[in-house]
């Protein structure tokens, strides 16, 4: 079984957003990085997972400059066999999509796993393109996978449904909640890490679909306005008159 | 041209599909061009029409039995010939499961830029986005011609007219290589409830409620509110809770109209999910819970006090 998780660095997820340069960039001064939790959480550990029970081996792709390479380490201090870094700083997900398509195209996985979104762009939509871009099938949002001869067992969590399903590999498969526990890297990972083969690709193209122009901060909230909890009924009385929420 | 993806639930249209389809006419109206629909599934009798309501005159309905069901493949392929056979330019979808499955797909197909989760209107050019998990927003602009625009789910309220639309059947050509899985099973989670994306009322427990047996005044409220239940990770992780109404960073983002909060502290990354509701309602015994720094409304109290309080003072405002 060869296993590709994709994986996306973001800002930790206690980090005060700010921006620069007139409010088009997001303001990296100490920020701490992390691996996208979905992408560790949930996509990687459960690729590690069925490498540990079926045999196979694991890569992690990520597309970024060299200052990503600490998110990379610890993907592989994790468990993950090799890495490739493409060697770009993405401006859009095309970008990534195309990158990591280009990539895999001929190496020939049998499952290509995602985060369900990103916490930073919250867009969810790298999967479905490589999965587009490669003409292979598709499966969002899934909560649980386990390996069936040539398919995959799939749960899907949708807005209030949960939906079960079959899908031949090869497959790209978005991973949310529930697919796996997080794990924390021991010892002997994190020695191994350092020894292990990162990959440095040059990105293919340069082309993009969608700029980020500008970022803006929501308005600050006004005053909480308290009610004391002897007159619960002027709250209810205020979301009814006042807020009209009901 | 703009298409309008107008997704069917068991035969009828879903409450995003409403708002996408008076989103996708304002954006033509506003580009002095027309807009039409496309559904696929069977429809119930008289269900498509009533897309006429928000101001869209023309529907294509791929009426197949075995479309019932959202297949990424498929469905792109659908919507993309739609869109080529009438020269759009412009194809929305909403920011929902389907929506997130299908959109990449169309875009590679069309060449065109992927808007994923706007919010509003363009401005000229510009369509903002919600980033960094409701911390931030974000002004996206295309650099192609066509573009896949997904709607984020509550943010647009369509104005409702009694125009009907006319609709018309077409043809797919759709094989077996275009269903990607084979759908095995469905199970309803929450019973009842509106899925907590689509919720416009949301009462949300965390910690501070002890334990899975007290749950019933959470949910008390949320019947007299017909609103939906959420909870903070913790509870989920604990397994007080199942995990689908787990809001916050690294669960579902929600923008319902009005979101209480009972017995949850209002950490960073629990406020990040939830900091785009119209009216917060915070009820936590500590005064220094920084979750009242993001409310509307607040009771420093007791939940197990004002929890019942509060159900039963909407109970007496809702039948007078
Ligand atoms: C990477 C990362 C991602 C995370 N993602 C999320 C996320 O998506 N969503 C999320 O929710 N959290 C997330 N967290 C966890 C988050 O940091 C908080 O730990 C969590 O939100 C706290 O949950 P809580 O408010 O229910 O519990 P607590 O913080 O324990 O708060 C309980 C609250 O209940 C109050 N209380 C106690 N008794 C009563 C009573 N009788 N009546 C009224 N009030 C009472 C207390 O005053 C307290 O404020 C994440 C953390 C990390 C590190």
């Amino acid at each position: 079984m060869k296993i590709l998780v994709c994986i996306s660095k973001v800002p930790d997820t206690t980090t005060k957003i700010s921006f620069t340069d007139n409010n088009s960039k997001f303001n990296e001064d100490k920020v701490q990085f992390i691996i996208n939790p979905y992408d560790e959480w949930y996509a990687l550990v459960r690729a590690l997972e069925l490498k540990e029970t079926l045999d196979g081996t694991v890569t992690v792709i990520n597309v970024g400059k060299a200052d990503n390479e600490q998110i990379i380490r610890k993907a592989l201090a994790l468990g993950a066999d090799d890495a490739v870094r493409v060697d770009t700083d993405p401006a859009d997900a095309f970008t990534v999509a195309n990158e990591i398509a280009a990539y895999a195209k001929p190496e020939n996985y049998d499952i290509i796993l995602t985060g369900k979104e990103t916490i930073n762009y919250n867009s969810g939509v790298v999967a479905g393109m490589i999965a587009e871009l490669l003409d292979l099938p598709y499966v969002s949002l899934a909560s649980k996978l386990d390996v069936d001869g040539n398919n995959l067992k799939i749960e899907r969590e949708i807005e209030g449904m949960k939906e079960t399903l079959k899908v031949a590999m090869p497959c790209v498969i978005g991973a949310q909640k529930g697919m796996a526990e997080a794990r924390i890297p021991n010892m002997r990972g994190i020695l191994a890490s350092k020894t292990k083969p990162v990959k440095i690709i040059a990105p293919i193209t340069n082309e993009i679909h969608v700029q980020s122009v500008s970022f803006s901060l929501p308005p600050e909230k006004g005053a909480v306005k308290l009610f004391s909890p002897d007159n619960v009924k002027d709250l209810a009385e205020a979301l009814h008159n006042e807020a009209k929420v009901f | 041209m703009v298409l309008v993806f107008a997704e069917l639930g068991n035969g009828n249209l879903k409450k995003t599909s409403l708002e996408v389809a008076a989103y996708a006419a304002e954006l033509a109206k506003n580009k002095n061009t027309e807009c039409i629909a496309v559904a696929i599934g069977n429809a119930n009798a008289g269900e498509l029409e009533k897309l006429g309501n928000c101001g869209i005159k023309k529907v294509l309905h791929a009426d197949d039995d075995k479309l019932n069901s959202v297949y990424s493949k498929a469905y792109s392929k659908i919507i993309t010939e739609a869109a080529k056979n009438n020269n759009a330019d412009t194809v929305v979808l909403s920011h929902n499961s389907t929506g997130k499955t299908i959109a990449p797909r169309i875009a590679i197909k069309m060449n065109a830029a992927l808007l994923p989760g706007v919010s509003s209107l363009p401005d000229g050019n510009n369509f903002s986005k919600t980033v960094f998990s409701g911390k931030a927003t974000a002004q996206l602009a295309a650099k192609t011609n066509t573009v896949v625009i997904t709607l984020n789910p509550n943010s647009f309220k369509p104005h409702l007219t009694s125009d009907t639309a006319s609709v018309e059947k077409i043809n797919v050509s759709i094989d077996a290589k275009d269903f990607d899985y084979e759908i095995t099973g469905t199970e309803k989670e929450s019973e009842g409830m509106v899925p907590l994306p689509e919720a416009e009322i949301v009462v949300s427990g965390g910690r501070g409620l002890k334990g899975p047996e007290n749950w019933a005044i959470v949910e008390d409220l949320a019947k007299v509110l017909n609103a939906t239940t959420a909870c903070s990770r913790p509870v989920a992780d604990i397994g007080w809770r199942p995990h689908h109404e787990h809001v916050g960073q690294t669960g579902i983002t929600i923008k319902p109209n009005l979101y209480i909060a009972i017995g949850i502290s209002g950490a960073i990354q629990h406020l990040a999910g939830v900091n785009q509701s119209k009216c917060i309602v915070v009820i936590n015994k500590d005064p220094e819970a920084p979750f009242f720094k993001a409310a509307d409304y607040g009771i420093v109290g007791d939940a197990f006090d004002v929890v019942p309080k509060l159900t039963e003072a909407i109970k007496q405002i809702k039948s007078s």
